[in-house]
């Protein structure tokens, strides 16, 4: 089965910037992936090229295993939502659904409507609350049960109650319809809970790419007195160094178990894991793939 | 019925959280043989966690014969943890930990130094056990 989204080499220039350049990435399918990155990194730009909206500059980009622009019929099982979920204000609640019906070959009426509980069908969009529109493009989205559902910054807007009602319905949609989800969204908190599978863009590059738990689990921080660095056992490279004091804070790619009794061991957190490699203070040492289940791109 | 809940602070996978609390509950005795756990999506609608991560905690406890998953049933305890015999001394040791507890509370130890204690010393032990 080909994956959900193949990227090679992908780029997309506006005039003379460069938004996404040299993007490599395999989305595996099944996966909640959290596409992150500060903001301009290029997340909304690889969405768009994956629903078909943009075209690139360079390289290719496969969804489902086909073109996105030069075969568009693969968008029928393709859910995006982009951001700010731009809807037609003036139409009601049912209309935009019957629209979207009838714009459709596939319509689930049932997973629409269990994500639309409680939202009255005639009330205009353009007077609903921030979580209902969320809700609502949600639903529009996961009507023609997609096999990818692509989500740019649904967290934007919506007050923590509103976000994780948005989240357990993503995730029930998830458990109905098997699809594949990448949800791009600067805030790491609002993703940590679900994704499996990150993908991490600085600069318009792709700097971190893989399973959450390898990551964690190839990942520790390091904490002792401050001294001269030399190479430690276990440590393949170092990710970024902190002093403070007469301490001493690395946090580090692993390729083995640390047992040096000088160092305090622990595991680290995936916020904290992405904020040091999106901080430009000290880049590791890239390692050629092959060697790796795991790649970076520096 | 068993209800899950999450810590995103511990630094432990969710799956295994579900895979710990479950064992948690078996050996405690507070769910046994032939108890239901939650489906997929009552547990993902509770706790807004990806379904696969559910998946992948049942069937971690299916392989090690804790559970079994009966096709369109659910999935249901299979075996217990807790020996019969031993579950009267549970309260026992409850007693005597609470009274220690209420020791190193009087000795003006906050929540965080006594589990620091506890886990320190559970260590130390089972490192003394294997050398």
């Amino acid at each position: 089965m080909s994956p959900p989204i193949d990227a090679r080499r992908l780029g997309k220039r506006f005039r003379r910037d460069w938004v996404l350049r040299d993007c490599t990435l395999t989305i595996p399918e099944g996966a909640i992936v959290g596409l992150t990155g500060a903001n301009a990194a290029g997340k909304s730009a690889l969405l768009s090229l994956a629903a078909g909206l943009l075209a690139p500059s360079e390289g290719s980009i496969e969804v489902l295993g086909r073109d996105p622009l030069r075969e568009p019929a693969v968008l029928a099982e393709v859910g995006y939502v982009a951001q700010g979920a731009p809807l037609y204000r003036s139409f009601t609640v049912a209309e935009t659904t019957e629209y979207a019906r009838r714009t459709n070959s596939c319509w689930d009426e049932e997973l629409v409507a269990d994500v639309l509980t409680r939202i009255a069908s005639r009330t205009k969009v353009g007077s609903l609350s921030a979580g209902e529109r969320a809700r609502l493009a949600l639903a529009l989205a996961l009507g023609k049960r997609p096999r990818l559902v692509l989500l740019d910054e649904p967290f934007a807007g919506l007050d923590p109650l509103a976000g994780r009602e948005f989240l357990q319905l993503l995730m029930d949609g998830v458990a109905e319809t098997a699809a594949t989800v990448v949800i791009a969204s600067h805030v790491i908190a609002d993703i940590e809970r679900v994704c499996d599978h990150i993908v991490l863009l600085t600069g318009g590059g792709v700097r971190l790419e893989g399973d959450v738990e390898e990551l964690l689990d190839s990942h520790r921080i390091l904490m002792g007195p401050r001294r001269p660095l030399g190479s430690i056992r276990g440590v393949r490279s170092i990710v970024r160094e902190r002093y403070s004091g007469r301490q001493l804070t690395l946090l580090v790619r692993s390729d083995g178990p640390i047992f040096d009794p000088s160092w305090t061991v622990e595991r680290v957190g995936l916020e904290e894991l992405l904020l040091a490699y999106m901080a430009p203070e000290r880049m590791p040492v890239p390692v050629p793939p092959e060697r790796l289940p795991l790649r970076w791109h520096g | 019925m068993i209800e899950f809940h999450l810590d995103p602070r511990s630094g432990v996978a969710t799956y295994l959280q579900i895979v710990q609390q479950v064992k948690e509950a078996l050996r405690l005795g507070t769910i046994s043989v032939g108890d239901q756990l939650p489906t997929v999506r009552e547990v993902v609608a509770d706790l807004a966690i990806n379904p696969n991560t559910v998946a992948k905690a049942y069937r971690d406890l299916e392989r090690e014969g804790l559970v079994v998953a009966r096709q369109g049933r659910g999935t249901f305890v299979a075996s217990t943890l807790a020996p019969a015999a031993s579950l009267p001394h549970y309260e026992a040791l409850r007693a005597e930990l609470e009274r220690w507890l209420e020791t190193a509370e009087g000795a003006g130890l906050d929540e965080e130094s006594i589990r620091a204690l506890i886990s320190a010393t559970l260590r130390e032990m089972l490192a003394r056990r294997v050398a």
